[in-house]
């Protein structure tokens, strides 16, 4: 009797677990087993293939170029040969431990972010403030007393982190500020946010930066032109903020009017009750949505290889340019592809894992 | 101390004063830019106007689906190049959705297999930037062999780096032209009768393949086959339609990173489908497949369809990265306008009309599709 109380109320080991959930999503039925087999066998078929080419057979170091022939596998030696370039594009190269402590500055910035700690609008502005302020003066150098080193020199990863921090920061504020215009209660206010958000948002983001590349000289006297990457970071920023805005409108739909309301009933002004109530719950409602354009920007910054800046991507194929490495280009784009993935691929795990902890805190 | 009513005409005026002062600002900033533009348009000797429209360029560009000349004037190229926009955003749109619903749909099996295969390839491509992936394909698309070393698929179908061979129908262009309008055509009329989406998808490809048999057998030269298949003649393939490697990388890129995109959204939609509704279709004994066409696809299609028309617009606009690789599409044909005649806000506006209204014609579809998918009940 003991021993059947104990069969029935006993939990089945994690072993047990998986053998059952094995058994039932995997071999249910003949057709389910024969899929499981088939598919699973291509795709460890396909995964040795990657790993023979990549690790088993590679060719690893940069003397060793010879040896990259039609039977070796991956021939890494351009990456270490070249790798330099493709991080850091043409800044000087006895200069590049800055460039190295200027992109890990951005890389930090966005991984202490993550903590929930950080979430705060005073210490996220300090942050990013910090962070940026950090990147540039390194960067740039003249401030800190370095040789200096102008934006045109910047190149390859640490371009495109620096276009990613700034228009992230810049956009941000704008966002904010074009979600606050759409809600106004002035009508010529809303239509104002209204037509730029929705313009902005039906053209494509290539468009966007070439007119503010090519045509806004044009429109600008030439006292206010500027340089071309900060008028480029400017429009990113601008698109960056129309989509945020938007994010930020589903936010700002899931507070109660009626916290407003009591608000006003308290006599705290607009910009209390916006800055001590509502935006707080905002910013927590939109911040998987968020953390996802977020992702969207980073890869999005690819883009501006195509207006001519000097990015992690142009940087690549100058790497196999020259005539030495040019057989070696499948190399150099799955190194860049590998670090834009890593990148991307761990800021979106954290979104979803962030979206189905807010999920079930609000059940 | 302000009474009420002060306070609030205070406010009153306070709001009028902000709303003159925004429209005050943007003329000011608008008539800046007009003067500014004349300043810098004359000292380029530019004449502004649409006049250059009817010039004959003089250069040439890779691909199009209409004879084309480099003496055409730009406006005829300019058409070429929304032509081509819209015939790479079209058909990258209609495998993308194919596709996403096939691995969205995978990704939600109860297959252990088929869930980890779907969710590698999504996890592959969307994170990954579409024009690094552009990148990449095109160039391994050019270190292929030469035409003569070409690699064969059952000898109809060859890989080159001149493009992609496939077996096509032996008819004229103009036919093949009129054949994929009859074929558009035939979906306007299936969606006004609302025939049910598998009939209707049923119907759609029976009369497409009967009209493409019938017209090879009308219009093929007598006495040859009805179907052109490439063969290796000299130094070039014969016969059979070429995909030009920029469209093929195009094409394959989108899709990938398309349908990637579209299986999330899929995924997302058979999610919310409460677990309530298919345990009461298994109770009445129903077989899967009828609970996923009866019931899981109907109630997720609710939610899949507005994130989908999305997508379809986001597929539309990444079209213009066909610059990167030099395929002709209206971006790039824009662009080389700008450097060639310096019309550049003309062109600019017409690049963006153009893109207003192919958006705005995808979501005036999304929105009409959305309100015949709506529960007529509630």
């Amino acid at each position: 009797m003991t021993d059947m109380i104990t069969t029935l109320t006993a939990r089945p080991s994690r072993m047990q677990a998986f053998v059952k959930s094995m058994k039932r999503n995997a071999f249910g039925t003949p057709l389910d087993a024969a899929i499981t087999i088939i598919v699973f066998s291509v795709l460890a078929y396909w995964a040795w293939l990657l790993v023979d080419w990549a690790v088993l057979r590679a060719v690893w170091r940069a003397e060793d170029v010879g040896d990259c022939t039609e039977e070796a596998g991956a021939c890494w030696s351009v990456i270490a040969g070249r790798h330099r370039l493709i991080l850091f594009g043409l800044y000087p190269f006895e200069q590049h431990w800055r460039s190295t402590l200027a992109c890990l500055a951005i890389i930090l910035t966005v991984i202490f972010s993550c903590f929930p700690q950080a979430w705060s609008g005073k210490r996220l502005t300090l942050l990013w403030g910090v962070g940026f302020a950090a990147y540039y003066l390194l960067m740039e150098g003249s401030l800190l007393g370095l040789q200096q080193v102008t934006t045109d020199q910047w190149g390859g990863l640490a371009l495109t982190l620096f276009l990613f921090a700034s228009v992230v920061l810049l956009g941000m504020p704008m966002g904010l500020g074009l979600a606050l215009m759409r809600r106004s209660d002035m009508p010529v206010v809303r239509g104002f946010a209204t037509l730029i958000i929705d313009f902005i948002r039906s053209l494509p983001l290539l468009t966007t930066l070439f007119t503010a590349a090519v045509v806004v000289p044009i429109l600008l006297p030439s006292w206010l032109e500027g340089d071309k990457i900060w008028r480029v970071i400017i429009a990113f920023a601008l698109f960056f903020a129309c989509y945020q805005a938007e994010v930020f409108r589903g936010g700002f739909q899931a507070i109660p009017s009626g916290q407003f309301e009591a608000g006003k009933a308290l006599g705290l002004s607009y910009w209390s009750i916006l800055g001590r109530i509502v935006l707080p719950q905002v910013f927590r409602h939109a911040l998987p949505s968020t953390i996802n354009m977020v992702v969207v920007t980073f890869k999005e910054t690819a883009i501006v290889i195509i207006i001519g800046f000097f990015d992690i991507l142009a940087s690549a194929k100058a790497a196999f340019g020259t005539g030495e490495w040019a057989p070696h280009y499948l190399e150099v784009y799955v190194f860049v592809g590998a670090i834009y993935w890593v990148f991307i691929f761990s800021l979106g795990q954290y979104g979803e894992y962030l979206k189905g902890r807010m999920s079930i805190a609000a059940r | 101390m302000a009474t009420a009513m002060e306070l609030r005409t205070r406010a009153k005026r306070r709001k009028l004063i902000i709303q003159g002062a925004l429209i005050v600002l943007s003329v000011i900033v608008v008539l800046g830019a007009i003067q500014s533009a004349r300043v810098n348009l004359a000292a380029l000797g530019i004449t502004s106007g649409f006049g250059f429209l009817e010039r004959g360029t003089g250069w040439d560009y890779s691909f199009s689906l209409i004879p084309k000349s480099i003496n055409d004037p730009y406006s005829k190229t300019l058409f070429i190049g929304f032509l081509n926009m819209m015939f790479v955003g079209f058909i990258s749109i209609i495998l993308s959705t194919i596709f996403g619903f096939l691995f969205g749909t995978a990704r939600d099996a109860s297959n252990i297999a088929l869930k980890t295969a779907a969710s590698v390839y999504v996890q592959i491509f969307r994170n990954i930037p579409l024009i690094l992936q552009l990148i990449f394909l095109y160039s391994v698309l050019i270190h292929f062999p030469g035409p003569r070393q070409a690699m064969s698929i059952a000898d109809a179908v060859f890989l080159s780096n001149r493009g992609v061979m496939i077996p096509g129908l032996n008819v004229p262009p103009s036919v093949a032209l009129g054949l994929l309008i009859a074929s558009l055509l035939l979906v306007a009329v299936l969606i006004l009768l609302k025939t049910p989406l598998m009939r209707g998808l049923l119907y759609w490809l029976g009369g497409t393949v009967f009209g493409c048999i019938a017209a090879a057998l009308i219009f093929a030269p007598a006495g040859e086959s009805i179907f052109s298949i490439p063969a290796l003649a000299g130094l070039r393939f014969r016969g059979g339609i070429t995909v030009p490697i920029e469209l093929a990388a195009m094409i394959v890129s989108i899709v990938l990173y398309g349908s990637a995109y579209i299986a999330e959204v899929v995924r997302g939609g058979l999610n919310q489908v409460p677990r309530g509704l298919t345990e009461a279709g298994q109770a009445l004994g129903l077989t899967p497949r009828y609970i996923w066409s009866r019931i899981k696809l109907p109630m997720a299609l609710r939610s899949i369809i507005p994130p989908l028309v999305n997508q379809w617009i986001f597929i539309m606009k990444a079209t213009t990265i066909g610059v990167a690789i030099g395929f002709s599409d209206l971006f790039m044909l824009v662009s080389t306008s700008i450097t060639q005649s310096g019309q550049t806000l003309e062109l600019i506006a017409i690049l963006m009309l153009a893109f207003l209204l192919v958006n705005f014609a995808i979501a005036q579809f999304g929105n009409w599709l959305n309100a015949r998918m709506k529960l007529k009940a509630h």
